[in-house]
């Protein structure tokens, strides 16, 4: 059987352990119970492991509404409670230019290009500011 | 001309694997009647928020999705119906940030700038219906240089 375009993944969406940071690789179009279920699993994950930081791969995500942009940004408020820091990476800029015109900024959010530099970005000590230990990318 | 197979359809609003659904064929058929893909992910966005609100707040319905044209230019229309409550006040349920529920209330305001036109019937005691169209922005035509 084949299909003229991608069927919804069903299940879990998986979540991957490199060292201190789980890796979260979103695809497709997600059930709204799905991302509902990645919430409350990456904070048990957490609690239970040392995990310092988590990424969160969108590259392969085509939408997001206020319901998705709601659960990232949730999540990214979790994990800080949970003295973690949540990136999201890959965003298409089709869906950046949307989320912006729809209202949807996610000021909370950490975001990165790459998951590549969004390891680095965990990599790096905390700073409150641009300031410190973190280089300054050449103009 | 556009064929309307693939463009043309009835979609039940029930649960939220309805919502991957009407996403998928939104898509579709935006990309089908010549829309790029900034403007297709700004109509499946907007039939995403839409047809939520079909289903969370109308309590489940109906999404129509047609192909119109003017003149030379096709459009997409998508119309999401529901027996639901109705929406006692349009103005406000439009205003960004406000919802009845634990929603951020950007869904329905948000989704009015993602199409260039968005109507909403809502009777009290007997349903919505928001309507939206958006055209396909051809790209313009080089001009003479002097
Ligand atoms: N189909 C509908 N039937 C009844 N009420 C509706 C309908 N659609 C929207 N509303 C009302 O309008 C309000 C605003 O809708 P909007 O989509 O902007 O926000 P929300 O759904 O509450 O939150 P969000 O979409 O950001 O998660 C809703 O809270 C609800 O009261
Ligand atoms: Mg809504």
């Amino acid at each position: 059987m084949s299909e003229g375009f991608s069927r919804p993944v069903a299940g879990h969406v998986p979540v991957l352990r490199l060292g201190d940071v789980l890796l979260v690789t979103l695809q497709g179009d997600l059930y709204d119970s799905m991302a509902h279920q990645l919430q409350q699993d990456l904070s048990e994950t957490i609690s239970r492991s040392r995990v310092t930081g988590v990424v969160i791969d969108i590259s392969g995500v085509e939408m997001v509404d206020s319901f998705l942009g709601r659960v990232l940004a949730e999540i990214a408020a979790q994990t800080e409670l949970l003295a973690a820091r949540t990136v999201v990476a890959g965003m298409r800029p089709a869906v950046a230019i949307t989320l912006v015109e729809l209202g949807l900024t996610l000021p909370g959010l950490r975001t990165a290009l790459t998951t590549e530099a969004a390891m680095e970005l965990l990599a790096q000590p905390i700073v409150p500011s641009r300031a410190g230990g973190v280089r300054e990318e050449s103009p | 001309m556009h064929t309307d197979a693939g463009v043309e359809a009835r979609l039940p609003i029930r649960s939220d694997m309805d919502l991957v659904w009407v996403r998928q064929h939104v898509r579709q058929a935006a990309a089908r009647l010549g829309f790029g893909l900034v403007d297709q992910t700004k109509l499946v966005t907007a039939a995403s928020e839409l047809a939520r609100n079909t289903l969370v707040h109308g309590g489940g319905g109906l999404m129509e999705a047609s192909h119109v044209a003017d003149g030379g230019t096709d459009g997409l229309r998508l119309t999401f119906s529901d027996t639901g409550p109705g929406i006692p006040d349009l103005d406000r349920a439009l205003s960004d940030g406000y919802t009845s529920g634990g929603g951020l209330g950007m869904g329905l305001g948000g989704s009015r700038r993602l199409v260039h036109d968005f109507v909403v019937e809502s009777v009290p005691g007997s349903g919505t219906t928001v309507r939206v169209t958006s055209w396909v922005s051809r790209p313009p035509r080089p001009r003479e240089e002097a």
